[in-house]
């Protein structure tokens, strides 16, 4: 059990609260920086992807998990930032250039998305947010002369100068150190004024603008924010793959991103890495296990989808905080050891919030 | 702060009400109601349930639009203002159903207060925030004091990293009434300060009430049942019922009126015949 004694405020505002945290974040940073000779190749290039949607995720951990706006279209802004990046990099644009104007663009689209969430709330966001998706895929799929229609568009390595992210290690260390800085990034926010209007927003719209918060303003910056990291995500993907089409970018990649977060966490950025580590591991463990059931489940199409769903549900059910609120429950009963009880996280329901103003 | 701008405007009124109506469908949910708050005072509004005071409220924060009449503060025509710019003019204010962030700290929900002093102008500000620059973290530690004497001033050290879903129902009041006082107002708005909280919490309340008044020189209107805490720290009181002023005046003068009386009770002739059946 580790008991802080505060001795200055900026104690509360650090990142790093205590030495645990610096050592712990620091060995996971050690680990990701040997990541290359430690582990096979395809690993390597599945962990890629793992920060590549962690980026994407906090995102839209930013968007729903701390404005409490819902996108039910965030793969548009990916899809954005993606063709954005493969036009851009295709007209002979340096890679950080490209990669600017992808957040950029992503970001003033999603401004456009924004200011219809100013008026709707909860679901009917939701279908807005989804529609925009469905525009948003068919623009790709029509505006051949730029995304090359559903035939695709193919791209080459990120290349600057000197640097040319050609190899699997290359681009793996590329996208650790863009997953860094946009990481720190989500957390200043997070820790000044901007990002606690957005919590105040999500919590209580009414007194969050008693208390002089702007909510249009402040929704929108969520939406371009959250949009411009789906960007990034978007770019750096596609470059992964090295070839974009329409269908990467549709409603199941969404429900890919929200199902991400949801498990996660919402409401942390620990939830935003721990859902991406979910996404990508998810399959893995899956096609690694077929081989150990009997045939008629191993073999089943769809095995996927059940086991996704499945586990969706059970969170919703058993962990509505995901993997970050389960992990924490662990963490408490390993420091409390043997102190821990079973309804310790248990919250009181509230029944004193009133609905009259909404 | 507040001194300063305080002895700078002329007007002694702070907040001018004048004909305010709004109208629900066929409800006249507030009519013709004129009144204005001295600075430095306590206003109360009393009256039964349902007799439009809340909705005084909501008018003055801005989140309803009155159907006719005027509001004044401090020279600051405040139909001309949205409902996020009333913070900024000086108004701060608390709910009647207490309106706090539940899943953020009491510490994270006193900053919200501060909002008004630090919400960022341009992109520029967004970046510092990014980046955490050294003067972003020199305002965060700054805002940290400000709301340090407010802790300091209601006793809520305790609570500090306490997240609100877990507080007791007279802590969150509490912690309600420090959120708006952040926010570093010219007038406060409570909304029913006392309801839900016990005979010494409401007395504690009372305490603080005519802190805020004397100390920080806050002027305050505040909506209230409980007619102890009424006349401990009104300096006026102002009855309303079904969207009307009955009466205004001193805590004492109000409690005696006739229409009061009936408003609460019923008529004066019920009231009498009472007591004759009591004596």
């Amino acid at each position: 059990m580790r008991f802080i004694f505060k001795t200055s405020y900026t104690q509360d505002i650090d990142l790093a609260k205590h030495s645990g945290h610096v050592f712990w974040y620091g060995a996971l940073m050690a680990a990701l920086l040997a990541a290359p000779w430690l582990v096979p190749e395809y690993w390597l290039a599945q962990l890629t992807f793992v920060l590549i949607y962690a980026i994407v995720g906090l995102g839209l951990m930013l968007l729903a998990g701390f404005t409490g706006l819902f996108s039910l279209g965030h793969a548009a802004f990916l899809g954005v930032g993606a063709y954005t990046q493969a036009a851009l990099t295709g007209y002979g644009v340096p890679f950080p250039v490209a990669l600017i104007f992808a957040a950029a663009l992503s970001a003033v689209v999603g401004v456009v998305v924004g200011l219809p969430a100013l008026r709707v709330k909860g679901i009917y966001l939701g279908m807005a947010t989804l529609s925009f998706g469905f525009i948003v895929e068919e623009v790709f799929a029509r505006w051949e002369s730029v995304t090359g229609g559903n035939a695709g568009k193919n791209l080459k390595a990120p290349d600057f100068y000197w640097f040319k992210a050609d190899t699997g290690d290359s681009f793996y260390f590329l996208c650790l150190i863009i997953t860094v800085v946009c990481t720190l990034a989500v957390l200043n926010i997070l820790r000044s004024p901007t990002g606690r209007a957005f919590v105040a927003i999500r919590d209580s719209e009414i007194s969050a603008q008693s208390m002089g918060i702007n909510l249009a303003r402040y929704k929108t910056m969520s939406f371009a924010l959250s949009a411009a990291l789906a960007g990034i995500g978007g770019a750096l993907y596609a470059h992964k793959l090295r070839f974009i089409s329409p269908d990467q970018f549709n409603i199941l990649q969404s429900i890919d991103l929200l199902l991400m977060i949801v498990i996660g966490g919402l409401g942390s950025v620990h939830g935003a890495f721990l859902g991406a580590l979910f996404l990508i591991l998810m399959p893995q463990i899956i096609s690694l296990s077929k081989g150990y059931l009997p045939d008629a489940i191993g073999q089943a199409p769809g095995l996927q989808a059940v086991v996704y769903g499945a586990v969706l549900v059970a969170f919703v059910l058993f962990e509505p905080y995901g993997l970050y609120g389960r992990w924490l429950k662990v963490r408490a009963y390993i420091q409390l050891f043997p102190f821990y009880r079973k309804g310790m996280f248990k919250r009181q329901k509230t029944f004193q919030k009133s609905d009259r103003l909404k | 702060m507040t001194s300063a701008t305080q002895s700078a405007a002329p007007a002694i009124d702070m907040l001018q009400v004048k004909d305010l109506s709004i109208r629900f469908g066929g409800v006249m949910a507030v009519n013709k109601v004129s009144f204005d708050v001295k600075r430095g005072e306590v206003f109360t509004l009393i009256g039964p349930n349902g007799a439009g005071k809340t909705t005084v409220f909501n008018l003055i924060s801005r989140i309803y639009t009155p159907t006719a009449g005027s509001l004044t503060f401090a020279g600051h025509d405040l139909l001309k203002q949205p409902a996020h710019a009333i913070a900024r003019l000086g108004i701060a204010r608390t709910f009647q159903n207490i309106e706090l962030f539940e899943h953020a700290s009491v510490l994270h929900n006193l900053l919200v207060g501060q909002h008004t002093q630090r919400a960022i102008q341009s992109l520029g500000g967004l970046w510092k925030e990014m980046f955490f620059t050294p003067s972003a973290r020199a305002a965060e530690i700054a805002a940290r004091e400000k709301v340090e004497h407010t802790i300091e001033l209601l006793d809520l050290q305790h609570y500090r990293d306490t997240t609100v879903a877990g507080l007791p129902y007279g802590v969150r009041k509490v912690v309600e009434l420090a959120r708006a006082l952040c926010a570093e107002p010219k007038l406060l708005l409570l909304d029913e300060p006392s309801s839900g909280l016990n005979v010494e919490e409401t007395e504690d309340m009372a305490f603080w009430i005519q802190d805020i008044q004397r100390e920080l020189g806050i002027t305050v209107l505040m909506v209230e049942h409980d007619m102890t805490l009424v006349s401990k720290v009104s300096d006026r009181v102002l009855a309303m019922s079904q969207g009307e002023v009955l009466a205004m005046g001193t805590p004492r003068e109000v409690q005696t009126h006739p229409g009061v009386i009936e408003a609460y009770l019923g008529s004066v002739d019920d009231v009498s015949s009472l007591r004759r059946a009591a004596a």
